[in-house]
C-alpha cells in the first residue's frame, strides 16, 4: 500500500459515522448513500461540503475493500471482489443453442451418433488410399472415372459423363435446399410455399395439377390462347356454375306442378325403416301394438297427432326435432291417455 | 439446377471474427459508448462530451462531426450508428435555445433503445479546469450515490442511477489493485438538480492498516437538470436484465444446514440384500451327527416320492433382520462438521429409514 508519509500530518481516524448505514457493492465500487442532505451546509458551502460527504462515502468503501481478502499477483497486492450485486441490464439478450436440423433432430429421437470417419479410404480400383472428400477428391475421381462402361439397356447416344456431373449437381442442389430450409425453420421465416406453386422436394398430384393450371394461365390474355399441355385434367370446381333452362321445349310447368305437389300432399315423411328399429331396440314395440288396438279407430289421424305432439314436447325439453323418429317422444305420447292412437304401421 | 442463392456469409475471416465478436455472450464485455455531437452543439457540451470520452476510455469513441438528428425526435440514425459500432451506451451533445447545452444519455438493449434520459447542463468546469494530476486511462472509478431520490423506486432518477452506473462502472473485475483505485465520481441528488464531481484519492496514514482517505477534485463538476426520459418499461427492462440459465450458481443437492451452524449431508443407500451377510461359523451352530442324519433321510424320501422336483437347500443361517422398514431405501445424514464428539452409528429415526450418523469431524 502506498501511503503518502509527510511528517507534518498526524494519523487521522478512518471511522465514519452515518445515521443510516451506507449501502456498498464492493463489486462495482458502488455507494449508495441514503442519508439526508443538510441543505444548508450545501449553500453556504457547496464545494467543500460535496467533498466532505463523498470523502466519507469513500472512506467506507475503502474500509470494505480492506476486510476483502487479498492476494498477490506478479508482485502486486490485490483485492479479490465479489460478484456485483447491483443489477444492471445486459446489453444483448444472452445466446441460444443453434437449433437442430431435421436429420439432427431425427437422429437423436433414433439415438444414432455420429461416427468418426476416417480422411483417407483405400480405393481397389487404383490401389491407393484417397481422400474421402475435400482437397483432392476430385482429381482420384477423375483418375478413376476416366472411362465409364454404357450399362446394357441404356441409351447408347447418352454422355455418361455429363449424365453423372448432372447427378451430382443435382445432389448438390438437394443439399442446399435442404440447408435453406433448415436455417429457414430455425430462423421461423415462413417459406412462400402457398398453393404449392414453389418447389418442395416431392408434390403430390394434385399441387403439381394446380401448378399446371396456374403456369397455363399466366399469360397476358389469362391463357385463352394457349394450347392445352397432355392430358391436364380440369380442375376441381372450376367448371359452370350457373345453369339456365332451355327457352323453348323446357319443362318450367312440370317442375313448378311437382313443386306444389309436394307442398299439396301434407302427409309427412317416415323413414319407416329407422322407427322400427328404433322401436324394436328399445322394446316397447309389441306392448305399445297392444295398447294402441284399444283407443284406436283412425290409424292415419292418430298417427299424425301422436307424432306432432311429440314433436312439441321434444322441442320444449331438448334439441329433438324429429318427433316420431324419436324414442323419449314415443314414450311421453304413450304415458298420456289423451295421446291418441299409436299402432306400429305396417 | 445449381445453386441459386446463398444466405448471406462474410465475405473474408476477418469480417467473420468480426461478427463472432458481435454476438450475444454469456459472460458480456465492456459495454462500448460512442459519444456523438449534435448539428448544434455550444462550448460546453462539447467539452462534456470529450470529458465523458476521456472518461470511459478505452471503451469508448468521439464522433466529433456534427450529425443532423434529435434522439428524442427519431431514433432511427442513431440505433443504425449504434449497431455499426457495436456501441450500446451513446452520449448525444446539443445546443438550442429551447433546451440549452442539452445532454442526452442513453443505453441499448439488443441493438433497440431501451432507456434515455436527458439532462440538461447548468454549470460546467472540465478536467482541463482543474489543475491536477489525473487517472489512469481504463481505472475503475469509485461512485458514491447521495440524495432521497436515487432510493426513491418511483422516481426517474432511480434509473438515471442506474444509467449512471452502467455508464461509468468501466469494466467487471475479479481483483483489484488498492493503489489503482484513485478515481472517485459522486452523484448528488438533491434539489431537482444532479451534482456530479469528480475527485483523485489520495491516501495517508491513519494508524491502522486501512489508509485515511483524501480527496482533490480534479473535475469534471457539473450540475445537471433532469430533462425528458424515455425509459424502459419495467418488463422489458426485467427482461434485459434477466441473469442467463448458465450463471445462475447450481443448486447443491442433499447439503443442508441446521440451526447450529453444522452441514448435514443426506446419503441414500440402496436396499441391503441380507442373503449375502456373512455369518459367523461356531461350532455350536454346526449340525450334529443326529440331525444329519435326519436331513438326509427326508432328502431320501422326497427324491423316492418325487424325482423330478428339485432340491431345496435350506440355509441354515438365521431369518431375522427382514424387518419391514429394510424394504425402504433408507438415508444417512452424515455430519461432517466438528460437532460434539460421539460415536459412530448413532441411530435414529429407524422407522422411516432414514438413519442419522453422527461423524466426528
Amino acid at each position: 500500500m502506498e501511503v503518502e508519509s509527510s511528517s507534518s500530518d498526524e494519523p487521522r481516524s478512518i471511522a465514519v459515522e452515518k445515521a443510516i448505514e451506507v449501502d456498498i457493492d464492493p463489486g462495482n465500487l458502488l455507494v449508495s448513500d441514503s442519508n439526508e442532505i443538510s441543505r444548508l451546509q450545501l449553500n453556504s458551502n457547496p464545494a467543500e461540503y460535496l467533498k466532505e460527504l463523498t470523502r466519507s462515502n469513500t472512506q467506507l468503501l475503502i474500509n470494505r475493500i480492506f476486510t476483502l481478502p487479498f492476494h498477490r499477483v506478479d508482485d502486486v497486492i490485490v483485492a479479490e471482489l465479489p460478484k456485483p450485486t447491483y443489477v444492471l441490464p445486459r446489453s444483448k439478450p444472452a445466446p441460444k443453442a443453434r437449433p437442430l436440423s431435421k436429420w439432427e433432430s431425427y437422429a437423436k429421437e433414433k439415438g444414432i451418433v455420429k461416427k468418426k470417419k476416417s480422411r483417407l479410404v483405400w480405393d481397389e480400383m487404383v490401389k491407393k488410399w484417397v481422400p474421402r472428400f475435400g482437397y483432392r477428391r476430385a482429381e482420384a475421381e477423375h483418375a478413376k472415372d476416366w472411362l465409364i462402361e454404357v450399362p446394357q439397356h441404356a441409351d447408347p447416344y447418352e454422355d455418361q459423363f455429363e449424365k453423372k456431373s448432372e447427378e451430382k449437381s443435382e445432389r448438390v442442389a438437394k443439399n442446399e435446399l435442404q440447408r435453406l430450409r433448415n436455417l429457414a425453420k430455425a430462423k421461423k421465416v415462413v417459406v412462400p410455399a402457398a398453393k404449392g406453386l414453389t418447389s418442395k422436394v416431392k408434390q403430390s398430384k394434385e399441387e403439381l395439377l394446380t401448378a399446371a393450371h396456374t403456369a397455363n394461365k399466366a399469360t397476358a390474355s389469362l391463357g385463352k390462347f394457349q394450347p392445352k399441355v397432355g392430358k391436364l385434367k380440369p380442375l376441381k370446381g372450376t367448371g359452370k356454375k350457373r345453369q339456365f333452362e332451355p327457352l323453348i321445349n323446357n319443362q318450367e310447368k312440370a317442375k313448378n306442378l311437382s313443386v306444389l305437389d309436394k307442398i299439396m300432399n301434407k302427409k309427412p315423411k317416415i323413414d319407416v325403416e329407422s322407427v322400427v328399429s328404433k322401436s324394436v331396440g328399445s322394446g316397447n314395440l309389441k306392448r305399445k301394438g297392444q295398447g294402441q288396438d284399444n283407443y284406436g279407430d283412425d290409424e292415419d289421424g292418430g298417427q299424425r297427432r301422436g307424432g306432432r305432439r311429440g314433436k312439441q314436447m321434444g322441442t320444449k325439453n331438448s334439441k329433438i326435432k324429429k318427433g316420431p323418429a324419436k324414442k323419449g317422444s314415443f314414450k311421453k305420447g304413450r304415458a298420456s291417455p289423451r295421446s291418441g292412437p299409436k299402432k306400429k304401421k305396417n | 439446377m445449381g445453386v441459386i442463392q446463398r444466405v448471406v456469409k462474410p465475405k473474408t475471416h476477418r469480417g467473420k471474427r468480426e461478427l463472432t465478436k458481435r454476438e450475444p455472450k454469456l459472460i458480456e464485455d465492456a459495454r462500448n459508448s460512442i459519444c456523438i455531437r449534435g448539428n448544434k452543439c455550444s462550448d460546453t457540451t462539447l467539452k462534456f462530451l470529450k470529458d465523458v470520452t476521456k472518461l470511459q476510455k478505452p471503451n469508448s469513441v468521439f464522433f466529433s462531426r456534427k450529425h443532423d438528428f434529435l434522439p428524442f425526435e427519431s431514433t432511427t440514425e442513431l440505433g443504425r450508428i449504434c449497431k455499426k459500432y457495436d456501441a450500446s451506451l451513446f452520449v448525444f451533445g446539443s445546443h438550442n435555445k429551447k433546451r440549452p447545452n442539452n445532454i442526452v444519455l442513453g443505453r441499448l438493449f439488443d441493438n433497440n433503445i431501451l432507456d434515455m434520459v436527458e439532462l440538461g447542463i447548468e454549470k460546467y468546469k472540465g478536467l482541463d479546469e482543474f489543475k491536477t494530476p489525473k487517472f489512469a486511462v481504463g481505472s475503475k472509478p469509485c461512485l458514491i450515490f447521495a440524495g432521497e431520490p436515487f432510493i426513491t423506486p418511483s422516481s426517474d432518477y432511480f434509473r438515471l442511477k442506474n444509467i449512471f452506473v452502467d455508464f461509468f462502472r468501466g469494466e467487471e473485475v475479479t481483483n483489484i489493485r488498492v493503489e489503482g483505485l484513485e478515481h472517485v465520481l459522486s452523484f448528488v441528488a438533491v434539489d431537482e438538480k444532479i451534482l456530479l464531481r469528480g475527485y483523485k484519492i489520495t491516501y495517508k496514514k491513519s494508524g491502522e492498516k486501512t489508509p485515511y482517505v483524501e480527496l482533490e477534485e480534479m473535475g469534471p463538476s457539473v450540475d445537471f437538470v433532469l430533462r425528458r426520459t424515455k425509459l424502459a418499461p419495467i418488463d422489458i427492462f426485467k427482461s434485459a436484465c434477466k441473469k442467463p440459465k448458465e450463471l445462475k450458481p447450481k443448486k447443491k443437492k442433499n447439503i443442508t444446514k441446521d440451526v447450529f451452524g453444522s452441514t448435514l449431508g443426506r446419503v441414500h443407500i440402496p436396499k441391503q440384500n441380507l442373503r449375502n451377510l456373512p455369518t459367523r461359523n461356531m461350532k455350536g451352530l454346526k449340525k450334529t451327527m443326529a440331525e444329519k442324519k435326519l436331513e438326509r433321510a427326508e432328502k431320501a424320501r422326497q427324491g423316492g416320492t418325487d424325482s423330478s422336483t428339485p432340491v431345496e437347500i435350506v440355509s441354515n443361517s438365521p431369518p431375522a433382520n427382514q424387518n419391514p422398514s429394510n424394504t425402504m431405501t433408507s438415508s444417512v445424514f452424515v455430519n461432517t462438521s466438528r460437532g460434539p464428539k460421539s460415536d459412530v452409528g448413532k441411530v435414529a429415526n429407524a422407522q422411516s429409514g432414514s438413519i442419522q450418523l453422527h461423524l466426528s469431524g
